[in-house]
Protein backbone atom coordinates (compact mmCIF):
# COMPACT_ATOMS: atom_id res chain seq x y z
CA UNK A 1 0.00 0.00 0.00
CA UNK A 2 3.00 2.40 0.30
CA UNK A 3 4.14 1.39 -2.45
CA UNK A 4 5.97 4.32 -4.74
CA UNK A 5 7.75 3.93 -7.73
CA UNK A 6 10.63 5.57 -9.66
CA UNK A 7 9.61 7.24 -12.76
CA UNK A 8 10.99 10.27 -14.97
CA UNK A 9 9.09 13.56 -15.25
CA UNK A 10 8.80 14.35 -19.20
CA UNK A 11 6.67 17.06 -19.21
CA UNK A 12 4.56 19.63 -17.47
CA UNK A 13 1.06 19.51 -18.60
CA UNK A 14 -1.07 21.39 -16.35
CA UNK A 15 1.12 23.86 -14.73
CA UNK A 16 -1.69 25.22 -12.83
CA UNK A 17 -2.64 22.03 -11.41
CA UNK A 18 1.35 21.12 -11.01
CA UNK A 19 0.53 18.14 -13.51
CA UNK A 20 3.01 16.51 -15.14
CA UNK A 21 3.91 13.16 -17.57
CA UNK A 22 6.12 10.68 -15.78
CA UNK A 23 7.20 7.53 -17.71
CA UNK A 24 6.97 4.78 -15.42
CA UNK A 25 8.44 1.63 -16.47
CA UNK A 26 7.65 2.02 -19.74
CA UNK A 27 4.06 3.29 -19.51
CA UNK A 28 3.03 7.28 -19.57
CA UNK A 29 1.07 8.53 -16.70
CA UNK A 30 -0.46 11.68 -15.56
CA UNK A 31 1.16 12.77 -11.70
CA UNK A 32 0.69 15.63 -9.57
CA UNK A 33 4.07 17.10 -8.27
CA UNK A 34 2.50 19.30 -5.84
CA UNK A 35 4.39 18.27 -2.74
CA UNK A 36 7.59 18.58 -4.36
CA UNK A 37 6.83 22.08 -5.03
CA UNK A 38 8.09 24.59 -2.44
CA UNK A 39 6.68 28.12 -2.97
CA UNK A 40 8.07 29.82 -5.74
CA UNK A 41 9.67 26.66 -7.22
CA UNK A 42 8.73 25.82 -11.04
CA UNK A 43 7.47 22.73 -11.96
CA UNK A 44 9.60 22.79 -15.05
CA UNK A 45 12.80 22.72 -12.59
CA UNK A 46 11.98 18.88 -12.46
CA UNK A 47 11.63 18.27 -16.33
CA UNK A 48 14.06 14.65 -17.02
CA UNK A 49 14.14 14.07 -13.14
CA UNK A 50 13.38 11.18 -11.36
CA UNK A 51 11.15 11.01 -8.56
CA UNK A 52 9.38 8.13 -6.50
CA UNK A 53 5.42 8.23 -7.20
CA UNK A 54 2.61 6.86 -4.79
CA UNK A 55 -0.91 7.20 -5.85
CA UNK A 56 -1.01 9.75 -8.58
CA UNK A 57 1.83 11.85 -6.79
CA UNK A 58 5.58 12.48 -6.75
CA UNK A 59 6.59 11.64 -3.15
CA UNK A 60 10.24 12.45 -3.75
CA UNK A 61 12.99 13.79 -5.82
CA UNK A 62 15.55 11.28 -5.88
CA UNK A 63 19.07 12.32 -5.33
CA UNK A 64 21.04 10.61 -7.44
CA UNK A 65 24.49 10.89 -6.27
CA UNK A 66 23.39 9.39 -2.96
CA UNK A 67 21.79 7.12 -5.39
CA UNK A 68 25.29 6.01 -6.74
CA UNK A 69 26.86 6.54 -3.49
CA UNK A 70 25.12 3.59 -1.54
CA UNK A 71 25.85 1.54 -5.16
CA UNK A 72 29.17 2.46 -5.06
CA UNK A 73 29.84 1.39 -1.52
CA UNK A 74 29.13 -1.60 -2.27
CA UNK A 75 31.37 -2.34 -4.52
CA UNK A 76 34.45 -0.49 -2.99
CA UNK A 77 33.89 -1.15 0.65
CA UNK A 78 35.26 -3.89 2.96
CA UNK A 79 32.91 -4.46 6.02
CA UNK A 80 35.59 -2.57 8.02
CA UNK A 81 35.46 0.51 6.68
CA UNK A 82 32.20 1.08 7.22
CA UNK A 83 32.46 1.17 11.01
CA UNK B 1 20.46 4.70 -13.66
CA UNK B 2 16.48 3.55 -13.16
CA UNK B 3 16.88 2.89 -9.62
CA UNK B 4 15.16 -0.45 -9.57
CA UNK B 5 17.44 -2.93 -11.27
CA UNK B 6 20.83 -1.91 -9.77
CA UNK B 7 18.99 -2.43 -6.60
CA UNK B 8 18.52 -6.14 -7.55
CA UNK B 9 21.48 -6.66 -9.18
CA UNK B 10 23.20 -10.21 -8.16
CA UNK B 11 26.82 -9.25 -7.36
CA UNK B 12 25.64 -6.74 -4.89
CA UNK B 13 23.20 -8.84 -3.05
CA UNK B 14 26.02 -11.29 -3.19
CA UNK B 15 28.46 -8.77 -1.67
CA UNK B 16 25.71 -7.69 1.00
CA UNK B 17 24.68 -11.52 2.11
CA UNK B 18 28.27 -12.17 2.38
CA UNK B 19 29.08 -9.46 4.60
CA UNK B 20 25.46 -9.66 6.88
CA UNK B 21 27.01 -13.66 7.15
CA UNK B 22 29.79 -12.39 8.39
CA UNK B 23 28.26 -9.94 10.77
CA UNK B 24 26.57 -12.60 12.05
CA UNK B 25 28.91 -15.00 12.66
CA UNK B 26 30.50 -12.28 14.73
CA UNK B 27 27.68 -11.55 16.90
CA UNK B 28 27.13 -15.54 16.83
CA UNK B 29 23.47 -14.75 18.77
CA UNK B 30 22.18 -17.30 21.20
CA UNK B 31 18.69 -17.01 19.50
CA UNK B 32 17.62 -16.04 16.21
CA UNK B 33 17.73 -11.66 16.20
CA UNK B 34 14.11 -10.77 15.94
CA UNK B 35 14.05 -7.70 13.38
CA UNK B 36 10.89 -6.39 12.91
CA UNK B 37 10.01 -4.88 9.28
CA UNK B 38 6.95 -2.14 10.05
CA UNK B 39 6.01 -2.00 6.76
CA UNK B 40 3.85 -4.66 4.81
CA UNK B 41 5.97 -3.56 1.44
CA UNK B 42 9.04 -5.00 3.29
CA UNK B 43 7.46 -8.28 4.17
CA UNK B 44 5.72 -8.62 0.95
CA UNK B 45 9.64 -7.91 -0.70
CA UNK B 46 11.02 -10.09 2.06
CA UNK B 47 9.57 -13.05 0.67
CA UNK B 48 9.41 -11.94 -2.87
CA UNK B 49 12.66 -12.11 -3.21
CA UNK B 50 13.02 -14.91 -1.02
CA UNK B 51 15.78 -13.07 1.58
CA UNK B 52 14.06 -14.68 4.60
CA UNK B 53 15.93 -18.27 2.97
CA UNK B 54 19.07 -17.03 1.94
CA UNK B 55 20.57 -15.83 5.70
CA UNK B 56 22.74 -18.34 7.57
CA UNK B 57 19.90 -20.57 9.72
CA UNK B 58 18.57 -20.00 12.80
CA UNK B 59 20.42 -16.51 12.51
CA UNK B 60 17.35 -13.79 11.72
CA UNK B 61 14.26 -13.98 12.35
CA UNK B 62 11.75 -11.23 10.51
CA UNK B 63 9.09 -10.16 12.70
CA UNK B 64 5.84 -8.45 10.22
CA UNK B 65 4.80 -5.25 11.67
CA UNK B 66 1.18 -4.50 11.72
CA UNK B 67 2.23 -1.91 8.18
CA UNK B 68 -0.02 -2.67 6.13
CA UNK B 69 -3.20 -0.20 6.35
CA UNK B 70 -5.46 -2.77 4.24
CA UNK B 71 -5.16 -5.56 7.12
CA UNK B 72 -5.90 -3.00 10.07
CA UNK B 73 -8.90 -1.63 8.26
CA UNK B 74 -11.15 -2.18 10.85
CA UNK B 75 -14.95 -3.98 9.96
CA UNK B 76 -16.84 -0.71 11.16
CA UNK B 77 -14.69 1.17 8.67
CA UNK B 78 -16.00 -1.11 5.37
CA UNK B 79 -19.52 -1.05 6.80
CA UNK B 80 -19.41 2.58 7.03
CA UNK B 81 -18.29 2.61 3.28
CA UNK B 82 -20.77 0.00 2.23
CA UNK B 83 -23.29 1.88 4.07
CA UNK B 84 -22.11 5.17 1.88
CA UNK B 85 -21.87 3.00 -1.57
CA UNK B 86 -25.68 1.90 -1.12
CA UNK B 87 -27.46 5.70 -1.36
CA UNK B 88 -28.80 6.86 -3.96
CA UNK B 89 -26.59 9.35 -6.30
CA UNK B 90 -23.42 8.58 -4.74
CA UNK B 91 -20.43 6.44 -6.23
CA UNK B 92 -18.02 5.36 -3.59
CA UNK B 93 -14.47 5.47 -4.87
CA UNK B 94 -11.10 3.55 -3.23
CA UNK B 95 -8.22 1.71 -3.69
CA UNK B 96 -8.36 -1.66 -5.16
CA UNK B 97 -6.56 -3.30 -2.29
CA UNK B 98 -9.76 -2.06 0.14
CA UNK B 99 -12.48 -4.37 -2.37
CA UNK B 100 -12.02 -7.65 -0.94
CA UNK B 101 -11.94 -6.88 2.57
CA UNK B 102 -14.53 -8.32 4.70
CA UNK B 103 -16.33 -5.77 6.47
CA UNK B 104 -19.13 -7.45 9.71
CA UNK B 105 -21.63 -8.59 7.28
CA UNK B 106 -19.69 -8.54 3.82
CA UNK B 107 -16.99 -7.19 1.67
CA UNK B 108 -17.31 -3.80 -0.83
CA UNK B 109 -16.77 -5.75 -3.93
CA UNK B 110 -19.34 -8.44 -2.56
CA UNK B 111 -22.04 -4.98 -1.54
CA UNK B 112 -20.98 -4.11 -5.29
CA UNK B 113 -22.40 -7.39 -6.65
CA UNK B 114 -25.75 -6.61 -4.80
CA UNK B 115 -25.89 -3.15 -6.92
CA UNK B 116 -24.03 -0.17 -4.24
CA UNK B 117 -22.08 1.84 -7.00
CA UNK B 118 -18.31 1.07 -6.03
CA UNK B 119 -15.57 1.75 -8.28
CA UNK B 120 -11.74 1.21 -7.80
CA UNK B 121 -9.32 4.18 -8.73
CA UNK B 122 -5.59 4.21 -8.89
CA UNK B 123 -5.38 8.00 -7.33
CA UNK B 124 -7.41 10.16 -5.58
CA UNK B 125 -7.36 12.71 -8.46
CA UNK B 126 -9.02 9.82 -10.32
CA UNK B 127 -12.21 10.02 -7.73
CA UNK B 128 -11.47 14.04 -7.96
CA UNK B 129 -11.67 13.98 -12.75
CA UNK B 130 -15.07 11.39 -11.72
CA UNK B 131 -16.48 14.04 -9.40
CA UNK B 132 -15.65 17.20 -12.48
CA UNK B 133 -17.27 14.64 -15.23
CA UNK B 134 -20.42 13.88 -12.63
CA UNK B 135 -21.79 16.40 -11.30
CA UNK B 136 -25.06 15.05 -10.53
CA UNK B 137 -23.23 12.34 -8.84
CA UNK B 138 -21.66 12.27 -5.14
CA UNK B 139 -18.17 11.31 -5.44
CA UNK B 140 -16.76 9.80 -2.07
CA UNK B 141 -13.28 8.83 -1.60
CA UNK B 142 -12.40 6.13 0.82
CA UNK B 143 -9.08 7.33 1.96
CA UNK B 144 -7.13 4.77 3.71
CA UNK B 145 -3.30 4.74 4.36
CA UNK B 146 -0.38 5.93 6.44
CA UNK B 147 1.81 9.31 5.98
CA UNK B 148 3.03 7.90 2.32
CA UNK B 149 -0.96 8.58 1.39
CA UNK B 150 -2.30 11.26 3.54
CA UNK B 151 -0.41 13.97 1.39
CA UNK B 152 -2.16 12.92 -1.94
CA UNK B 153 -5.58 12.69 -0.19
CA UNK B 154 -5.30 16.14 1.31
CA UNK B 155 -3.91 18.24 -1.64
CA UNK B 156 -6.14 16.12 -3.47
CA UNK B 157 -9.36 17.63 -1.28
CA UNK B 158 -7.70 21.40 -1.46
CA UNK B 159 -7.72 20.96 -5.34
CA UNK B 160 -11.42 20.06 -4.69
CA UNK B 161 -11.87 23.30 -2.40
CA UNK B 162 -10.45 25.51 -5.02
CA UNK B 163 -12.53 24.03 -8.20
CA UNK B 164 -15.69 24.58 -5.89
CA UNK B 165 -16.26 20.87 -6.44
CA UNK B 166 -19.35 20.25 -3.61
CA UNK B 167 -19.76 16.77 -4.78
CA UNK B 168 -16.52 15.40 -3.49
CA UNK B 169 -15.69 13.98 -0.37
CA UNK B 170 -13.82 11.74 1.89
CA UNK B 171 -14.22 8.99 4.04
CA UNK B 172 -11.47 9.68 5.70
CA UNK B 173 -9.85 6.57 7.36
CA UNK B 174 -5.97 7.32 7.64
CA UNK B 175 -3.49 5.89 10.62
CA UNK B 176 -0.61 6.97 11.73
CA UNK B 177 2.58 5.19 11.98
CA UNK B 178 4.83 6.29 14.88
CA UNK B 179 1.83 5.75 17.06
CA UNK B 180 1.09 1.95 15.67
CA UNK B 181 5.13 1.70 16.40
CA UNK B 182 4.84 2.87 20.00
CA UNK B 183 1.76 -0.15 20.28
CA UNK B 184 3.66 -2.74 18.98
CA UNK B 185 6.85 -1.64 21.15
CA UNK B 186 5.12 -1.48 24.38
CA UNK B 187 3.12 -4.80 24.44
CA UNK B 188 4.20 -7.26 26.25
CA UNK B 189 7.59 -9.78 25.20
CA UNK B 190 8.24 -7.62 21.70
CA UNK B 191 11.48 -8.71 22.62
CA UNK B 192 12.74 -7.50 19.28
CA UNK B 193 17.09 -6.92 18.37
CA UNK B 194 16.21 -3.79 15.29
CA UNK B 195 13.67 -2.49 13.57
CA UNK B 196 13.48 -1.70 9.82
CA UNK B 197 11.64 1.69 9.37
CA UNK B 198 9.11 2.41 6.59
CA UNK B 199 11.22 4.01 3.69
CA UNK B 200 8.36 5.71 1.74
CA UNK B 201 6.21 7.02 5.31
CA UNK B 202 10.03 8.46 5.90
CA UNK B 203 10.11 9.88 2.57
CA UNK B 204 6.75 12.15 3.81
CA UNK B 205 7.89 12.32 7.72
CA UNK B 206 11.46 12.47 7.57
CA UNK B 207 13.87 9.94 9.10
CA UNK B 208 13.97 12.31 12.46
CA UNK B 209 10.25 10.84 13.28
CA UNK B 210 11.47 7.15 14.27
CA UNK B 211 14.03 9.11 16.92
CA UNK B 212 11.55 8.04 19.61
CA UNK B 213 12.40 4.30 18.95
CA UNK B 214 16.15 4.10 19.93
CA UNK B 215 15.46 7.25 22.97
CA UNK B 216 12.37 5.75 24.82
CA UNK B 217 13.09 1.54 23.27
CA UNK B 218 16.62 1.53 23.14
CA UNK B 219 16.17 -0.41 19.56
CA UNK B 220 18.70 0.36 16.64
CA UNK B 221 16.80 1.61 13.56
CA UNK B 222 17.65 1.64 9.75
CA UNK B 223 15.12 3.43 7.49
CA UNK B 224 15.07 1.05 4.43
CA UNK B 225 13.92 1.05 0.51
CA UNK B 226 12.37 -1.57 -0.92
CA UNK B 227 14.29 -3.45 -3.23
CA UNK B 228 16.55 -6.40 -2.04
CA UNK B 229 19.59 -4.48 -2.08
CA UNK B 230 18.08 -1.48 0.14
CA UNK B 231 16.88 -4.20 2.71
CA UNK B 232 20.12 -6.30 2.93
CA UNK B 233 22.06 -3.10 3.47
CA UNK B 234 19.52 -2.16 6.11
CA UNK B 235 19.95 -5.62 8.29
CA UNK B 236 23.82 -4.97 7.68
CA UNK B 237 23.37 -1.61 9.68
CA UNK B 238 21.43 -2.85 12.18
CA UNK B 239 24.17 -5.58 12.55
CA UNK B 240 26.91 -2.98 13.16
CA UNK B 241 25.12 -1.28 15.32
CA UNK B 242 24.57 -3.89 17.43
CA UNK B 243 27.93 -5.11 17.57
CA UNK B 244 29.04 -1.23 18.27
CA UNK B 245 26.47 -1.21 21.17
CA UNK B 246 24.90 1.74 19.67
CA UNK B 247 21.31 2.23 18.60
CA UNK B 248 20.23 5.53 16.53
CA UNK B 249 17.84 5.97 13.61
CA UNK B 250 20.24 5.58 10.59
CA UNK B 251 18.87 6.54 6.94
CA UNK B 252 20.00 3.69 4.76
CA UNK B 253 17.01 5.11 1.94
CA UNK B 254 19.33 8.27 1.34
CA UNK B 255 18.54 8.51 -2.65
CA UNK B 256 14.36 9.23 -1.31
CA UNK B 257 14.45 9.98 2.81
CA UNK B 258 15.47 13.49 3.95
CA UNK B 259 16.02 13.77 7.62
CA UNK B 260 13.24 16.54 7.66
CA UNK B 261 10.48 14.86 5.24
CA UNK B 262 8.75 16.64 2.97
CA UNK B 263 7.57 20.14 4.10
CA UNK B 264 4.84 20.71 1.11
CA UNK B 265 3.25 17.47 1.81
CA UNK B 266 3.65 17.48 5.69
CA UNK B 267 2.04 21.17 5.04
CA UNK B 268 -0.71 19.60 3.50
CA UNK B 269 -1.20 16.99 6.16
CA UNK B 270 -1.31 19.54 8.54
CA UNK B 271 -3.58 21.90 6.74
CA UNK B 272 -6.30 19.45 6.08
CA UNK B 273 -6.32 16.52 8.58
CA UNK B 274 -6.04 16.61 12.79
CA UNK B 275 -5.25 14.63 15.23
CA UNK B 276 -8.85 12.82 16.07
CA UNK B 277 -7.15 10.63 18.85
CA UNK B 278 -7.84 6.79 19.60
CA UNK B 279 -8.72 4.44 16.93
CA UNK B 280 -9.59 0.49 16.11
CA UNK B 281 -7.29 -1.67 14.23
CA UNK B 282 -8.20 -4.64 12.92
CA UNK B 283 -6.67 -7.35 15.22
CA UNK B 284 -4.97 -4.66 17.30
CA UNK B 285 -7.90 -3.29 19.30
CA UNK B 286 -7.82 0.76 19.75
CA UNK B 287 -4.65 2.56 19.89
CA UNK B 288 -4.56 6.29 21.28
CA UNK B 289 -3.85 8.99 18.53
CA UNK B 290 -3.38 7.16 15.99
CA UNK B 291 -5.54 8.60 13.48
CA UNK B 292 -6.79 11.73 11.81
CA UNK B 293 -10.13 13.87 10.85
CA UNK B 294 -10.75 16.41 8.58
CA UNK B 295 -10.10 20.02 10.24
CA UNK B 296 -13.64 21.29 10.93
CA UNK B 297 -12.89 24.12 8.43
CA UNK B 298 -13.28 21.72 5.53
CA UNK B 299 -16.63 19.76 7.55
CA UNK B 300 -18.43 20.39 4.17
CA UNK B 301 -16.05 17.50 2.42
CA UNK B 302 -16.47 15.13 5.14
CA UNK B 303 -18.52 12.14 3.96
CA UNK B 304 -19.42 10.73 7.15
CA UNK B 305 -20.92 14.86 8.07
CA UNK B 306 -22.09 15.08 4.82
CA UNK B 307 -24.44 12.19 4.45
CA UNK B 308 -25.26 11.95 8.56
CA UNK B 309 -23.46 8.31 8.87
CA UNK B 310 -23.70 6.82 12.28
CA UNK B 311 -20.73 5.25 13.60
CA UNK B 312 -22.33 1.36 13.52
CA UNK B 313 -21.33 -0.08 16.80
CA UNK B 314 -17.56 -1.34 17.54
CA UNK B 315 -17.53 -5.22 16.02
CA UNK B 316 -15.21 -5.77 18.64
CA UNK B 317 -11.53 -7.59 18.57
CA UNK B 318 -10.74 -9.68 15.40
CA UNK B 319 -12.35 -13.44 16.52
CA UNK B 320 -9.26 -14.58 15.21
CA UNK B 321 -5.29 -15.41 15.34
CA UNK B 322 -4.82 -12.31 13.05
CA UNK B 323 -3.50 -10.00 16.07
CA UNK B 324 -1.37 -12.44 17.11
CA UNK B 325 0.41 -12.50 14.17
CA UNK B 326 0.00 -8.93 13.91
CA UNK B 327 2.11 -9.09 16.95
CA UNK B 328 4.66 -11.18 16.32
CA UNK B 329 3.64 -14.08 18.68
CA UNK B 330 2.01 -16.32 15.90
CA UNK B 331 4.02 -17.30 12.64
CA UNK B 332 1.25 -17.30 9.99
CA UNK B 333 1.23 -21.00 9.10
CA UNK B 334 0.57 -21.53 12.75
CA UNK B 335 -3.25 -20.68 12.35
CA UNK B 336 -5.30 -22.96 12.46
CA UNK B 337 -7.01 -21.49 9.15
CA UNK B 338 -4.18 -21.03 7.23
CA UNK B 339 -4.31 -22.14 3.87
CA UNK B 340 -7.38 -24.41 4.95
CA UNK B 341 -10.69 -22.04 5.46
CA UNK B 342 -8.36 -18.76 5.05
CA UNK B 343 -6.86 -18.39 1.62
CA UNK B 344 -6.06 -15.46 -0.41
CA UNK B 345 -9.41 -16.56 -2.81
CA UNK B 346 -11.29 -16.65 0.56
CA UNK B 347 -9.78 -14.81 2.76
CA UNK B 348 -11.62 -14.60 6.84
CA UNK B 349 -8.46 -12.24 7.86
CA UNK B 350 -7.51 -8.89 6.22
CA UNK B 351 -3.80 -10.56 6.21
CA UNK B 352 -4.57 -12.72 3.76
CA UNK B 353 -6.09 -9.63 1.48
CA UNK B 354 -3.45 -7.42 0.59
CA UNK B 355 -0.60 -8.85 -1.20
CA UNK B 356 1.48 -7.11 1.53
CA UNK B 357 -0.58 -8.90 4.24
CA UNK B 358 2.02 -11.81 6.18
CA UNK B 359 -0.48 -14.22 6.10
CA UNK B 360 -1.15 -13.50 1.94
CA UNK B 361 3.45 -13.26 1.29
CA UNK B 362 3.41 -16.44 3.25
CA UNK B 363 0.64 -18.43 1.21
CA UNK B 364 1.80 -17.01 -1.86
CA UNK B 365 5.89 -17.61 -1.95
CA UNK B 366 5.22 -20.69 0.57
CA UNK B 367 6.17 -23.07 -2.11
CA UNK B 368 9.89 -21.98 -1.23
CA UNK B 369 9.49 -22.84 2.18
CA UNK B 370 8.57 -19.76 4.40
CA UNK B 371 11.20 -20.82 7.84
S1 LIG C 1 -4.45 -17.20 8.15
FE1 LIG C 1 -6.24 -15.87 7.97
S2 LIG C 1 -7.28 -16.02 9.92
FE2 LIG C 1 -5.23 -16.87 10.22
S3 LIG C 1 -4.02 -15.13 10.95
FE3 LIG C 1 -3.80 -15.15 8.73
S4 LIG C 1 -5.41 -13.79 7.95
FE4 LIG C 1 -5.91 -14.25 10.10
Amino acid sequence: MCLAVPGKVLAITDRGRQQAEVEIGGVRRAVSLACLLEEGVAPESLLGCWVLVHVGYALSLIDEQEARQTLELLKELEPDALR
Amino acid sequence: MRYVDEYRAPDAVRVLLDRVSGLLQEIAPASPLQIMEFCGGHTHAIFRFGLHQTLPEGSVEWVHGPGCPVCVLPRESIDTAIDLARRPGVTLTTFGDVLRVPGTRQSLLQAAAEGADVRVVYSPLDALALAREHPDREIVFLAIGFETTMPATALTLLQAVREGLGNFSLLCRHITTPAAVRAVLQGPDPALDGVIAPGHVATVLGSAAFDFIPRDYRLPVVVSGFEPVDLLHALERLLLQRLEGRCAVENGYARAVREQGLPPALDAIGRVYELRGEAGWRGLGRIADSAVRLRTEYADFDAERRFGSRPTPASGEEPLPCGEVMRGRLRPPQCPWFGTRCRPDAPLGALMVSAEGACAAYHRYRGSSAP
